[in-house]
């Protein structure tokens, strides 16, 4: 089971939004955050959350694979509803002691809820649409220019793309070392907070150990392998952008149009 | 047949914190390999072979002596990645020595590095993947592969990169029986393809496949010959702890037993054929 952890996300289709560019996709995300801020009402939103429908069904991605990413930020979701529902000032609808619950309260609450789902819809779309490596390459491409004022583009992109390939063998060594300590007699299970936390430390120190012992090795293999940073490097699967790519940047850009006179109109 | 690695009075030592002394690997080692060759080194743990593969592509530089690699010396900074390309290596561990989180990517990487062109790329990535039998994995992720698979993609990342030369530092090591034999089959073809090889390992069944062996004790070349050469010298390979191949060993004991068995019988097959005319 845990093996399969890197591949989580990705959700495996060939729909018109996978076979989009990640530049595209992430450039996509960029403006739709920025949409969704510009917005102040519900016309808005209306808007924004037809445009986001449109591109799950362009997606082929099934709902209930989306609505797994909205699970782990329904705790934030709640909190900041109960937060705006009592706590912002306005006309008094209902009052308990302290608590009180007014219209402007209920309105900047699902407002703001609203928000936070479109958010995180459309962020998880472009992990659940995109390849980990792809999104990778496109992060590299998309910073390239800042590499002329000194970001390491290349090495920021290939440090995460390292990750990527060396998470799940962690995460492995970690339920191996677990089981090891368990057949020992270790109990991580019960107890305190305090000490479940003290059991993991004999987990987390041959875990540190190992990842040194693994970087180590691996720069050994990459400096074998001629790798001397992003320079004169060559790619053999080159980000080319497509026709449909120019469209759909075009449609981003657009809607953020429509957007925008939205706001100015209402 | 002209030689590809050249050693002339090598000495490596690891540098250790201040007052303790340096650990003293190699000293005052020479050798020479050839082009097309495919020799075997062994000795036992600590006795300086993975400190040797290392100083053969730069990885570590020698601190007495030089290193030529098709006469570049290894410590010229100028070919440093002609030196490296020329003599790839593998590496024990099939985990960490792969970098991709995508088969056919890691292969690429090595002639990416390389600046090769991208069709370039795609023809020899799509060649090597074939040429270790992982063809249909190209897409795959390596931690959902086995072992021996992993190691046959850090062989195929290599090939990629067209050496004259691999060295591989005890690549079945951590492998199961199965792994190893693919390994060691995938080894043969190469070398029949015409790529120098330098194998070091732990099994002697697997050094008797070269055709030279070198072993290696305490930093220096104790022994160095054909198989057979070396393995006529029992009592000596006895004498530093380090173990013969089976057949040696039986052919020894049946020679106690006054069998007359000659001395170039070193394998298996080899001991079979001959007690099976024995009379
Ligand atoms: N990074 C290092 N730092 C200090 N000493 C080392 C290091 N690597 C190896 N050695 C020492 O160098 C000697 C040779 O090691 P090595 O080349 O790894 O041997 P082998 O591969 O034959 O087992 C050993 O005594 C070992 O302890
Ligand atoms: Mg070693």
């Amino acid at each position: 089971m845990i093996r399969d952890i890197t591949l989580g996300q990705y959700y495996a289709a060939d729909s018109p939004v996978h076979r989009l560019d990640s530049r595209v996709k992430i450039a996509g995300v960029l403006l739709y955050i920025a949409d969704l801020f510009i917005v102040d009402d519900f016309i808005g939103f209306g808007l924004c959350a037809a445009a986001l429908c449109l591109y799950v069904v362009l997606s082929q991605v099934p709902v209930k694979f989306i609505m797994r990413g909205l699970k782990p930020i329904l705790l934030i979701l709640i909190m900041t509803f109960c937060l705006n529902i009592f706590m912002v000032d306005g006309r008094i609808l209902w009052q308990w002691g302290f608590l009180k619950v007014t219209d402007e309260g209920i309105y900047t609450a699902v407002f703001m809820a609203v928000r936070l789902i479109l958010l995180i819809i459309a962020s998880s779309l472009l992990t659940l649409t995109t390849k980990p490596i792809e999104l990778t390459d496109g992060i590299e491409k998309l910073m390239s220019p800042l590499a002329k004022i000194g970001v390491p583009a290349h090495d920021i992109a290939m440090t995460m793309s390292i990750a990527l390939r060396f998470i799940p063998m962690l995460l492995e060594e970690t339920d191996k070392i677990m089981k090891a300590q368990q057949a020992r007699g270790a109990d991580f299970e019960s107890g305190n907070i305090l000490r479940r936390a003290k059991s993991l430390i004999p987990i987390l120190v041959p875990l540190f150990v190992s990842s040194f012992r693994i970087a180590q090795d691996l720069a050994m293999a990459m400096e074998a392998r001629c790798y001397r940073g992003g320079k004169g490097r060559t790619r053999m699967k080159e980000m080319r952008l497509k026709g449909v790519d120019f469209l759909a940047f075009f449609l981003m850009l657009a809607f953020l149009a429509v957007v925008i006179s939205e706001r100015v109109v209402f | 047949m002209s030689e590809i690695i050249r050693i002339e009075n090598m000495s490596f030592e690891y540098e250790r914190d201040e007052d303790r002394e340096p650990v003293k690997a190699i000293r005052d080692l020479s050798l020479c390999v050839e082009k097309g060759s495919f020799t075997a080194i062994i000795g036992k743990n600590g006795s300086g072979k993975s400190t040797l593969a290392k100083n053969l592509n730069g990885l570590l530089l020698p601190t007495g002596g030089k290193v030529f690699v098709k006469g570049w010396d290894t410590a010229d900074d100028e070919h440093i990645w002609d030196v490296r390309q020329t003599a790839g290596m593998v590496f024990q561990n099939p985990d960490n020595q792969l970098v991709s989180s995508i088969v056919e990517d890691d292969v690429a990487f090595g002639p990416e590095n390389l600046g090769v062109d991208p069709v370039e790329i795609r023809q020899r990535v799509d060649k090597a993947l074939s040429s270790v039998n992982m063809g249909e994995y190209k897409n795959k992720s390596p931690h959902l592969l086995s072992g021996g698979q992993k190691q046959r993609i850090a062989i195929a990342g290599v090939v990629a990169m067209k050496p004259e030369c691999i060295i591989f530092d005890e690549p079945t090591a951590m492998l199961d029986p199965r792994g190893r034999q693919e390994i060691m089959d995938i080894i043969e073809e190469l070398h029949d393809e015409g790529i120098m090889v330098i194998l070091i390992t732990h099994f002697m069944d697997e050094a008797v496949r070269a055709d030279r062996i070198v072993i290696v004790n305490e930093g220096r070349i104790f022994l160095d010959g054909t198989p057979g050469e070396v393995f006529r010298e029992y009592d000596l390979i006895k004498s530093i702890s380090l173990d013969v191949p089976m057949a040696v060993e039986l052919a020894q004991r049946l020679r106690k037993r006054g069998i007359k068995i000659p001395e170039d019988v070193i394998t298996s097959e080899g001991l079979v054929e001959y007690v099976c005319q024995y009379r």
